[in-house]
């Protein structure tokens, strides 16, 4: 069986950056397993720009994100094995992956790290009535049918959910000269970026309908229609407020679940409130030595954070696999009101650095103040002017103060509560 | 022209095709469909029924307990998913429990085996998850669960290797009597000669008899809807569940499937146009609602779909088999509704006897064998895995993430006896788009399988048949005749 020091499962921009920050810590024996035939991840089918505002300064599109840490990677003489499947991850890190070139192959890690990434609700996980006729696709299936194959998914469509691929889509089946005839939230807000409201459908005078779901589908070998209705504060659909879209296509934007199948038969706790580990600050999960990072430990609004996160997972893989530490204990981080999957889910006491806590909160709070404390004891306050659920929070707790407690509880409030 | 022609290509059609290969006699099988099983035989809850439900005498009874005892013998025989699992029909009062003794007592007359009622404390044992609501059941040890459509599809390839013709995509609108049998138009000008039909229309069997001038026969299209649950957890009872049933049917049962995924429904509801497979949200409320009778904790977190099939339901209440009156050289298998997929082994058989017996013909002196379906990817163990892969590199390609099907199956699958030919045939066949992600990974992968095979462009690949193209143009296609358009 092979031996290598640090595994990592996704050359998307997590498991890039993961690698990358791996070997410039001096990790020589490195693999990166990619299923597609190109690094990258979804970022190859994300033409747009809007990338990397945070980490470079200047905007990108995906591909040009992707290329600058697939170019950094060739560099370092990092090796992706691409159109490689992972099919499975045990508990004492032996990993098995499967390709046409080398076959299947039996690799033991001395640490491994996770970069799966996420996959995008499907139909079923919503129940929507009506027929199954061909023009219902996820968006993200879309926009790599547009971007990558060439392909038009349709001519007329409606978009459900206002998640971020979806706004996108919108926009994308515009320019290419499709009509976008509304885009459908069942929330009483967007789960998707404020700029790409803007930019996907203000700016194209496409429909946004908020508390609104679609409620029939209809056509027997292509779709061509569906029913829209409002919904109460329960979600649920009120008779009598239909409308009908005559349309061929549904672009479904309905949320993202973190990918972790190999995750869970690896044995690692999942957090219900992610779908992603439950982390140390370290990203290490409750397997030892297994590692998350990117969208499949949570999902981000932003590919730069992504980045970020993923290199000290790459780091903490590696000082992992040069030799395991002594357990000096942990701090619990508990999400409080309002806030939804706070991670870390907990601090090493023997880590080092500040503290990066990111999540979200349940509703938009306007006039906003981020607590972290420790029972009475105050250990930060932040102020912001507004947080709204599709955009991710982040604050970073001093290292020191946040070592020294035992448990310690982040809230959000609004500035009416 | 044909000895015989078949029309409907679902599991009765198929069977009944397969058992007249066997003869010396030309055999085509006319479906209106671009694939076979795409009626109620691929959207029902796929179980073997043990025979106690039908009432003493009817065809129901007689064909069920035949088909039933031939299943694991032909599911062995063809390489088709097959489980003996047991059935419970569950009575929740005191009430239901003298219906359970009347079914108790019409199994035993109908010569079902292995029937025997528990009471509430063994029963709960047996499956833990029930409702304590429950207070006996019957417990039928002989039935099963089956793959409606592997079954459908081994059935229709083992025709087809022992010289069954499929036609597919067409759609017999008319028949005229001529001096050797009968003439069908099947659209356009093409017609199709034979001397002996056999119809196996399904929901459509009464429009069949009509076109041969035959006594007409009332057949009430009767949906059901279902949810599919993920088989990421193992399925919550390991019996095929059943309520007490009630004169709309044998109830929303709960059961596990043969890939181990847990199957919810049907609910029945009688409807106007047969063809209308949509769930209405009324439809999916009460399955759910019904299922909870026996199943309080269930939870839709791992729902993968819902979809529905459409019963095709006979006034009458019983399965017509045989010659059709008022027809010469017709023959019927209508009305056939649950528990139609058991009693379809038994239905071929005795079908094709009487077309044989019709038409003088002779048994073949030997049959080829079926097509040994190579083990799934996703049941191989490491070793098996590493042999598949050097003796074809593209097992080493996996195009479905969730179920894990490799490129190699889905090439299978286009180059079998009845290939697949479009997304959902390959789905079927395979369940490459049958998991969790329901073909958000694999589509465009499975898009590319076809069109190379096919060597048609990835515009012209369909979900389920013309009409349904994934991506019907090209994406400068859509601006260029705008562009087009404003010129003229």
């Amino acid at each position: 069986m092979e031996r290598i020091d640090v595994l990592v499962v996704g050359a998307g921009p997590a498991g890039l950056a993961a690698a990358i920050a791996a070997r410039e810590a001096g990790c020589k024996s490195l693999r990166v397993i990619e299923r597609e035939e190109r690094a990258g991840g979804v970022l190859r089918q994300c033409i747009h720009n809007g990338f990397g505002l945070h980490r470079f300064g200047e905007e990108l599109t995906g591909p040009e994100y992707a290329a600058r840490d697939i170019r950094k990677a060739a560099e370092l003489g990092i090796e992706i094995d691409v159109s490689t499947t992972v099919l499975s991850v045990s508990n004492d890190r032996v990993v098995t992956v499967i390709s046409k070139s080398r076959g299947l192959e039996t690799i033991a890690c001395g640490a491994i790290v996770l970069a799966m990434g996420c996959r995008e609700r499907p139909r079923g996980a919503l129940s929507t009535p009506g027929t199954r006729p061909a023009g219902i696709y996820t968006a993200g299936n879309a926009q790599k049918m547009i971007n990558l194959m060439g392909l038009m998914p349709g001519k007329h469509a409606v978009i459900l959910g206002s998640g971020d691929i979806g706004l996108i889509m919108a926009r994308r089946l515009t320019l290419q000269g499709a009509k976008v005839l509304a885009c459908v939230e069942i929330m009483p807000y967007s789960g998707g970026l404020n700029r790409n409201i803007v930019q996907c459908l203000q700016d194209f005078d496409i429909p946004l309908y908020l508390s609104h779901t679609i409620t029939d589908i209809r056509g027997s070998e292509r779709l061509t229609g569906v029913t829209m209705s409002r919904v109460d504060e329960n979600r649920v659909p009120i008779k009598g407020t239909e409308t009908e879209f005559e349309c061929d296509t549904l672009l479904l934007s309905c949320g993202l679940i973190p990918e972790n199948e190999l995750t869970q038969r690896a044995g690692v706790e999942l957090d219900s409130a992610t779908g992603g580990a439950r982390v140390t600050d370290r990203l290490e999960t409750s397997v030892s030595g297994v590692f998350a990072c990117g969208n499949v430990l949570h999902v981000h609004d932003l590919v730069d954070y992504v980045s970020e996160e993923s290199a000290v997972a790459g780091r903490a893989a590696y000082e992992y696999a040069q030799g395991a530490r002594d357990f000096a204990g942990r701090v619990k981080v508990v999400s409080g009101n309002n806030v939804r999957g706070a991670v870390p889910q907990f601090i090493d006491k023997d880590s080092t650095g500040d503290v990066r806590i990111m999540f979200r909160v349940g509703k938009i709070l306007k006039r906003a103040r981020v607590l972290v404390t420790e029972g009475n004891n105050e250990l930060l306050s932040v102020r912001k002017p507004v947080l709204v659920p599709g955009e991710m929070v982040n604050i970073t707790l001093s290292g020191e103060k946040a070592r020294s407690a035992g448990e310690i509880t982040v809230s959000a409030f609004g500035g009416d509560e | 022209m044909y000895d015989i022609a078949v029309i409907g290509g679902g599991v009765v059609g198929c069977a009944v095709a397969r058992e007249l290969s066997r003869y010396n006699a030309s055999v085509c099988v006319i479906e209106r469909q671009s694939d076979v099983c795409m009626g109620a035989s691929k959207a029902n809850s796929g179980i073997v029924h043990a025979g106690f439900d039908a009432a003493r005498g009817s065809m129901k009874a007689r064909y069920n307990v035949r088909g039933a005892e031939m299943m694991p013998e032909l599911c062995a025989f063809l390489g088709v998913p097959y489980m003996n699992n047991g059935a419970l029909v569950v009575a929740f009062s005191q009430p239901e429990r003298s219906e359970i003794e009347r079914l108790f007592a019409q199994g035993k007359e109908n010569g079902v085996k292995g029937l025997r009622i528990v009471e509430r404390d063994e029963l709960l044992l047996l499956e833990p998850k029930l409702s304590p609501d429950a207070v006996c059941a019957l417990l039928a040890e002989t039935s099963g669960i089956v793959s409606p459509y592997e079954l459908t599809f081994a059935m229709a390839d083992d025709a087809a290797v022992n010289g069954a013709q499929f036609m597919l995509d067409k759609r017999v609108s008319g028949a005229k009597r001529t001096d050797k049998g009968w003439q069908l138009s099947v659209g356009g000008d093409e017609s199709v000669e034979c001397r002996l039909v056999i119809s196996c229309a399904g929901v459509h069997a009464g429009e069949i008899r009509e076109l041969f001038g035959a006594d007409s026969l009332k057949i009430i299209p009767r949906r059901g809807v279902y949810y599919l649950l993920d088989h990421e957890e193992a399925p919550a009872f390991s019996h095929t569940m059943f309520q007490t049933p009630t004169p709309m049917g044998k109830g929303v049962l709960v059961t596990p499937t043969t890939h181990g995924n847990l199957l919810i429904g049907p609910t029945a509801e009688d409807i106007e146009n047969a063809d209308n497979t949509a769930c209405t949200n009324e439809e999916l409320q009460k399955a759910l609602l019904m299922a909870k009778k026996t199943y309080p904790a269930l939870s839709l977190r791992t729902n993968i779909t819902n979809y529905a099939g459409v019963r095709a339901h006979p006034e009458d209440d019983d399965f017509h088999i045989g010659e059709i009156s008022g027809a010469e050289f017709v023959l019927e298998a209508s009305g056939i509704e649950s528990p139609g997929l058991s009693a379809a082994p038994a239905i071929g058989e005795s079908l094709a006897a009487l077309a044989a017996e019709k038409l003088s013909l002779t048994k073949k002196s030997s049959v080829l064998p079926p097509v040994q379906q190579k083990k799934p990817f996703r049941e191989m163990n490491d070793d098996e895995r590493r042999e598949a892969c050097k003796a074809d590199a593209e097992y080493g390609a996996v195009v479905c993430r969730c179920e894990t099907i490799t490129l190699a199956e889905i090439r299978a699958s286009l180059r079998r006896p009845v290939p697949a030919r479009t997304v959902d045939a390959i789905k079927r066949r395979t369940r490459a788009g049958m998991g969790r992600c329901q073909s958000g990974f694999c589509l465009t992968r499975v898009m590319e399988a076809i069109a190379e095979e096919e060597g048609i462009p990835l515009t012209r690949v369909t979900k389920q048949g013309a009409g349904s193209e994934i991506a019907p143009e090209y994406i400068g296609d859509v601006l260029r005749k705008e562009a087009d358009d404003g010129k003229n």
